[in-house]
């Protein structure tokens, strides 16, 4: 226990250096079933106990950014405030039949699909709203996809802060290395938001990212 | 003779339009079943509101989105552009296509290879 409370106060102390003031809004982004939602559950859940959404193998889950602000870390009698938005995926193309293959009928499917567009639209207009990004790629797809490359770039344009997490490394046929090999001008840390594995050295870089 | 279209745009057709009606250029073009390849290709900022405006036009049965692959942008790393500007970047190369005509097959830091198909 002593490790985990010395931990959450260098990681807060980093935030509380690199942002210097409350409520830095850090937006987490990256393509539908990345991980977004399961990682931003655990965000939450470590510092207030609560968890923002549900998360489903149905791509296009969350349709809504879900802002969670205010997630207080509490470090040598002080606390800073972070507000988390876990956006919902980014894609450049949206087709009610995917949702048909997953079981749904032809009306749901397509409500889906126009709430998933109405979700990629909020997606891109918080982008320019934040103090941060943290990206979160599929570890085992391909990481060249131009929704990460959009990201990248937009944080580059705009000189913010961005890591990188290569989720799902519970899985096999992970490889993070293509990750960091892919991108290697911005850090990255390669995590199983779902099983928790490697989260400490997550928290550990953003604050060096940030920091 | 049927077939896809394919428009290669130079960079200084592009150029000479607003940032409005670049993107509405693209979306017109894409949206009527052309495959486009801009030489110099879209900000980041350009690409995210395309993305952006492409969500809003998306009707299902009838248009399902784009398929849009560039090269990462670099920093502009001359003089000129340290000196005057802050955070240039060089864009490369752009293809954007209808959801339904035109697939990535693979892509990397210096090579795209696309399939375009007319089912």
């Amino acid at each position: 226990m002593g490790v985990i409370r010395s931990f959450k106060k260098n990681f807060s102390n980093f935030f509380k250096k690199l942002f210097n003031k409350k409520n830095a809004r850090i937006g987490i982004y990256g393509p539908p079933n990345a991980g977004k939602t399961t990682l931003a559950n655990r965000i939450v859940r470590d510092w207030t106990g609560d968890a923002m959404g549900s998360v489903s193998h149905i791509a296009h889950e969350t349709r809504r950014a879900r802002r969670r602000e205010g997630v207080t870390i509490q470090s040598n009698g002080g606390s800073i405030s972070l507000d988390i938005i876990d956006t919902p995926g980014l894609a450049t193309k949206i087709d009610f039949h995917e949702f048909m293959e997953q079981g749904m009928n032809e009306a749901e499917s397509k409500r889906r699909a126009k709430e998933a567009t109405e979700g990629v639209i909020e997606a891109v207009k918080w982008l320019e709203n934040l103090d941060g990004v943290i990206l979160v790629m599929d570890a085992t797809e391909d990481p060249y996809t131009q929704v990460n490359v959009t990201v990248i770039g937009n944080m580059e344009a705009r000189s913010l802060p961005l890591l990188i997490v290569a989720n799902k490394v519970d899985l096999p046929e992970s490889s993070p290395s293509t990750i960091r090999e892919a991108f290697p001008q911005h850090p990255m840390v390669a995590i199983s938001a779902l099983e928790g594995k490697n989260i400490e050295t997550f928290y550990d870089e953003i604050a060096k990212r940030f920091g | 003779m049927q077939g896809i279209q394919m428009d290669l745009v130079s960079e200084d057709r592009l150029a000479k339009m607003p940032p409005v009606e670049k993107i509405r250029f693209i979306i017109d073009e894409v949206k009527s079943g052309k495959i486009l390849v801009l030489e110099k290709g879209l900000t980041p900022e350009e690409e995210a509101t395309l993305i952006e405006m492409t969500m809003t036009q998306i009707q299902p049965d009838d248009f399902a989105g784009i398929e849009m692959e560039s090269y990462p942008s670099q920093p502009d790393g001359s003089l000129i552009g340290k000196l005057f500007k802050k955070n240039v970047v060089r864009t490369r190369l752009t293809v954007i296509g209808p959801a339904n005509k035109l697939k990535t097959l693979k892509k990397d830091r210096d090579m795209i290879s696309a399939l375009v198909s007319n089912k």
